[in-house]
């Protein structure tokens, strides 16, 4: 897939992609980065003059492969310091509101 | 005094570490108000450090190679008990439970840390105005700011309240403060330093750096915290360089190319926007000194550069939207209540999260959204690829790379807060090393017209270190 | 079995997708314990909490763990990458799920069942498991909780996700492909396959079509499904609603559902409009995995014989069917059986007492034994009945059937003595062995039951049924 048609992203994505990340914005704040962020995607359109059909994407910029550890035990025992800087514990566990709905 | 020549009278008990800390908290205490170059001063900690270090001397122990010598982290570095904010209402009063492995390296090594430095919240911007704890200046010009996002480490390292500091790097965010307030900042290659408890931005990008006011000081540091560490995938696996022992080779019979597409000037159409007449000069007067040095110094084509700060300005977000998807009520940080969880986790990070990660974070979720993901996310590592093979023929013909740290001198505070666009250019020069994972470095050299002063960067291929290091110590050297 | 139409007219189509978790020592990303129960938070450690700076290293067991897998799959093993999988959810730490997306270690496979079919595998990858919220007030139920909380030991746990091609047809071939799964699992130690603590977890894909037709019908993804059972009857609820939908005219929407074990439903979590947008990405702070082919080879020399093999091997050694073997290697006595035939034992009678005798374990009973039993029994020197209960004092206290045989005073009974019992019992019941000798063979069998039945009230049992029956034959060809 190449860029789509009109690479400006209207208010709506923006509302949508806010409601993924889990913030909300007033309508100013949505007006405002609207327009800041197409501004970015406007300039990534630099992009679009690139022949880039055969070329690999890169996700790690040094090579490395089968990086692995041992299957033994560690010692970070960190159970205490966590449960005490926690914002809401209740019998050893993170107490949240109710989780309303499964996993996606 | 050199810090290598400190840590030596240290060690050797002809001073004690007790009052290399006292000299630099009295001079945090006289202007860190005007600076703000810290988030935590760590005063009482690092004063006990060093007297322990002075026992540990005095009974005939070795603390190591940074004996007594303060260093100040940026504040995104965890530090076992002790604040690590990210520069981020979110994580106000967040100690982590363990210390990034840059910073076990330095109690290694003798070092003392004497504080946590300011930074854009969660290394995001060019100018440490972004800090929820309100903005770092440039110790230099206080009309003026330090650039970022590691403002605070630079403008330590400038003001002397510190003589070493770390930084991490995503785009810049070492080289182009360095540049800004004058001293050294080194971006290592990819998976040189491990990024353990360097709280993530763009993992891909991540590097934990050096500030210092020599090449000499900033080298011993690299060298400290260099190396492998089994707990970061990306890791290298090799020791950490000698640098030292190179410094004083100089350049003779190197090839040096100077990076056309980022020297703007009369051939604007093949580069990048906006590098300031002055920046230029400079660059152009330190390949001049690299010559005169013996080196053989000629232009440099890296064409696909121009597209670095497009291709970052989706990678990175895109990267930071998951890293960032953590802080969510749950497990540590601030919590701002809900009737539901996910209602909390909403509440919790519009309040604790400023604009400039906001607008990343959406930028990125964007990028990384379907029927967008090949057209922005897709395409920016294609371009990394691009970028990487341009380097690459380049570092046939050339040993090392120059350009200009920073397009310009250090801007007024205020002038680019309600502009991102115009903010983001000040790393145009910085990010394609970051995209590469390539080493490079900036160079105090000179001053711009405004009598501020330019950083000349010098570029290597992975792994290189050594050689880029030779060449900034010449330049160092020549430097007006 | 498939040829059985669960709706009459047509076809059940079925795709499973298991989780299983790899029996580690530690977590999939971090030096944590993967250990199952244990007061809650305790396998916690900064990169399962997904705490700020942490950073995952892979957990090179859980990849030769997959690497056995994807062999006793016969799956294509192939480079790999993991990705980031992004929600958010409470039990998630990082609020992405690191899993392998687009380039699984095990690409494609198969799977033989008991009775020699082949279901495709897809592929069967590594990701790592979440931790696990509990719903406190409103009876527990997630939609009336007051608030929920939250422990993470479960939280990187690494899990295989072995996903099936759509190839069985009802409920009991998908009850038999989790079963062969499990043993597969179980027996290469990739995993304890418990499903009631939920370290084998069963997702399954459902759609129906009019039987004869060929395209796929749209499939509604069914979960929550706890125990073999569950699994069975989810798919029969399932199929029927959906069937129920198009015969009245309703087309099948494509959704997530949950199965709910008290109502015996299926419900409606999402549709595939709603489908979330997980933003999948490489994970930068992996590096890709490649096993190299001496990595594979090491490990396929290293894996312990699979229930397929095993089923063929005493297939083999017992000159049967592969599909007449499934219980004896499902019951773990294969060895025992291969031993006992090579020892001279008679095969049928090795397996008929495994499949009735046996059920609850061999006890004290080893090959040897077992083998000079069947042999005493085939002998003549016991019984079938008396050779039972030999068995279970072999299985109760192991020792040699000779003694135990004589401890219960079972003396093989002289022919000859046999013979005299049978003449007096025809003697006495003419009319019987009348119809014996003249009636149909429904009559015949009648009788001869008869006269087994009168053979074995007189001698206690301790006559051997076969010879009584070979006796009656000979009579009657006299007659």
């Amino acid at each position: 897939m190449t860029s789509p048609e009109n690479p400006r992203l209207s208010r709506e994505d923006v509302a949508h992609v806010a409601d993924l990340a889990r913030l909300a914005l007033t309508d100013d704040e949505l007006d405002a980065f609207t327009g800041q962020l197409a501004d970015v995607l406007d300039h990534a359109a630099d992009l679009d003059a690139l022949d880039l059909d055969d070329v690999p994407p890169m996700a790690n910029p040094f090579p490395l492969v089968n990086v692995l550890r041992a299957d033994e035990p560690g010692n970070d025992d960190v159970r205490a310091e966590v449960l005490a800087a926690a914002p809401s514990v209740e019998d050893g566990r993170f107490r949240v509101p109710p989780v309303l709905g499964e996993a996606p | 005094m050199s810090v290598r020549s400190t840590a030596a009278a240290v060690r050797a008990g002809e001073r004690s570490a007790l009052s290399v800390v006292e000299e630099h908290l009295a001079a945090i205490d006289a202007h860190e108000d005007e600076i703000h170059a810290f988030n935590l001063v760590l005063a009482d900690e690092s004063l006990a450090r060093a007297e322990e270090l002075d026992r540990r001397i005095a009974d005939g122990g070795d603390p190591g190679p940074l004996a007594g010598v303060p260093v100040a982290l940026k504040d995104n570095l965890c530090t076992r008990g002790i604040d690590t904010t990210c520069g981020s209402r979110i994580l106000e009063g967040w100690r982590p439970p363990y210390d990034a492995t840059a910073v076990e390296r330095l109690a290694e090594a003798g070092a003392v840390v004497i504080g946590k430095t300011n930074c854009d919240e969660f290394a995001m911007g060019s100018s440490t105005e972004n800090s929820a704890f309100g903005p770092t200046l440039n110790p230099l010009d206080t009309s003026r700011v330090p650039g970022g996002s590691s403002g605070g480490s630079a403008a330590a390292v400038a003001a002397g309240f510190a003589p070493l500091a770390l930084g991490s790097d995503t785009g810049g965010s070492i080289r182009q403060p360095a540049a800004l307030c004058g001293t050294v900042g080194v971006k290592p290659t990819y998976g040189r330093v491990s990024r353990y408890g360097l709280v993530a931005f763009g993992s891909s990008l991540d590097q934990i750096g050096p500030f210092a006011a020599t090449v000499e000081d900033a080298a011993l540091l690299l060298e400290v915290i260099g190396g492998h560490d089994p707990r970061d995938s990306t890791s290298i696996p090799e020791a950490s360089p000698d640098l030292l022992g190179v410094l004083g080779q100089g350049v003779e019979g190197l090839r040096i190319g100077i990076i056309t597409e980022l020297m703007g000037g009369p051939d604007r159409a093949a580069s990048v926007e906006g590098i300031a007449d002055d920046v230029r000069a400079r660059v152009e007067q330190a390949a001049e000194a690299l010559a005169t040095a013996g080196a053989t110094v000629e232009h440099a084509s890296v064409p696909s550069t121009i597209y670095g700060l497009s291709a970052y300005y989706l990678i990175a977000p895109a990267e930071a939207s998951s890293n960032l998807a953590r802080f969510d009520g749950v497990r540590f940080g601030l919590r701002v209540d809900g009737d539901t969880a996910p209602e909390m986790n909403t509440a919790t990070r519009t309040a604790g999260f400023g604009d400039e990660v906001k607008r990343r974070i959406m930028l990125g979720t964007y990028a990384l959204s379907a029927g967008y993901y090949d057209a922005y996310y897709g395409r920016s590592q294609k371009v990394r690829t691009l970028i990487q093979r341009d380097f690459a023929r380049a570092y046939e013909t050339f040993d090392l790379l120059l350009s200009p740290t920073a397009p310009t001198t250090a801007f007024p505070v205020g002038e680019r807060t309600d502009d991102p666009m115009m903010m983001y250019l000040a790393d145009v020069c910085t990010i394609p090393s970051n995209l590469a994972g390539h080493p490079s470095m900036s160079v105090p050299f000179g001053t711009g017209d405004d009598g501020l002063p330019v950083g000349v960067q010098v570029l290597a291929p992975a792994l290189d270190e050594a050689t880029m290091f030779r060449a900034a110590a010449v330049l160092e050297g020549a430097a007006p | 079995m498939s040829d059985q139409a669960l709706i009459p007219g047509w076809e059940v189509v079925i795709g499973l997708e298991v989780h299983a978790e790899l029996a580690t020592v530690t977590k999939m990303f971090s030096s944590a314990l993967n250990r199952f129960g244990g007061e809650p938070n305790t396998n916690i450690d900064p990169v399962s909490l997904g705490l700020p700076g942490s950073l995952p290293v892979l957990n090179e067991k859980a990849v030769e763990l997959a690497i056995r897998v994807g062999l006793a799959l016969e799956c294509v093993i192939q480079p790999s990458v993991f990705s980031r999988k992004n929600y958010f959810y409470p039990d998630m730490p990082k609020d992405f799920q690191i899993s392998q997306y687009d380039l699984p270690i095990n690409g494609v496979g198969s799977l033989e069942l008991p009775d020699g079919r082949r279901i495709g595998i897809e592929r069967a990858h590594l990701e790592e498991d979440t931790g696990k919220s509990t719903h406190v007030g409103g009876g527990g139920r997630i939609h009336e909780a007051g608030h929920s909380l939250i422990d993470y030991n479960r939280a990187g746990v690494p899990l295989i996700e072995i996903v099936s091609a759509p190839d069985m047809r009802c409920a009991e071939d998908a009850r038999a492909y989790v079963s062969e799964l499990r043993a597969i699992l179980v027996a290469i130690g990739a995993s304890d396959g418990k499903m009631e603590e939920g370290s084998m977890r069963v997702d399954c894909n459902v759609s129906v079509r009019r039987e004869g037709t060929a395209g796929l019908g749209t499939r509604c993804e069914v979960k929550n499904i706890n125990s073999l059972r569950s699994l069975g009857r989810a798919i029969e609820y399932e199929a029927r609603r959906q069937v129920d939908l198009i015969e009245s005219g309703d087309e099948v929407e494509q959704q997530t559902r949950h199965w709910n074990e008290d109502d015996g439903r299926t419900h409606k979590l999402r549709s595939k409009e709603e489908a979330y947008d997980y933003r999948y990405f490489p994970e930068p702070d992996l590096v890709p995995v490649e096993p190299s082919d001496e990595w594979i080879a090491e490990v396929r020399a290293a894996l312990p014989m699979l229930p397929r093999e095993r089923r063929r091997r005493l297939a083999d050694a017992a000159g049967v069917e592969p599909s007449d073997t499934a219980l004896t290697v499902e019951r773990g006595m294969d060895d025992l059986a291969v031993d006992a035939i090579a020892a001279g034992a008679d095969a049928a009678r090795v397996l008929v007492h495994i499949a009735n005798n046996l059920a609850d374990g061999v006890g004290k009973l080893t090959a040897a034994p077992f083998a000079a039993l069947v042999a005493m029994e085939t002998g003549g020197d016991l019984t079938a009945t008396q050779a039972k209960s030999v068995l279970a004092d072999l299985v109760a206290s192991g020792g040699d059937p000779a003694t135990h045989a004589s401890t219960h005073g079972f003396e093989a009974m002289d022919t000859s003595e046999l013979e005299a019992l049978v003449d007096r019992l025809i003697a006495d019941h003419p009319d019987d062995w009348a119809g014996f000798v003249g009636g149909d063979d429904k009559e015949r069998k009648k009788k001869a039951g008869f006269f087994v039945g009168q053979v074995m009230k007189a001698t206690r049992g301790q006559a051997d049924g076969r010879i009584v029956n070979e006796l009656l034959a000979r009579r009657s060809a006299e007659a």
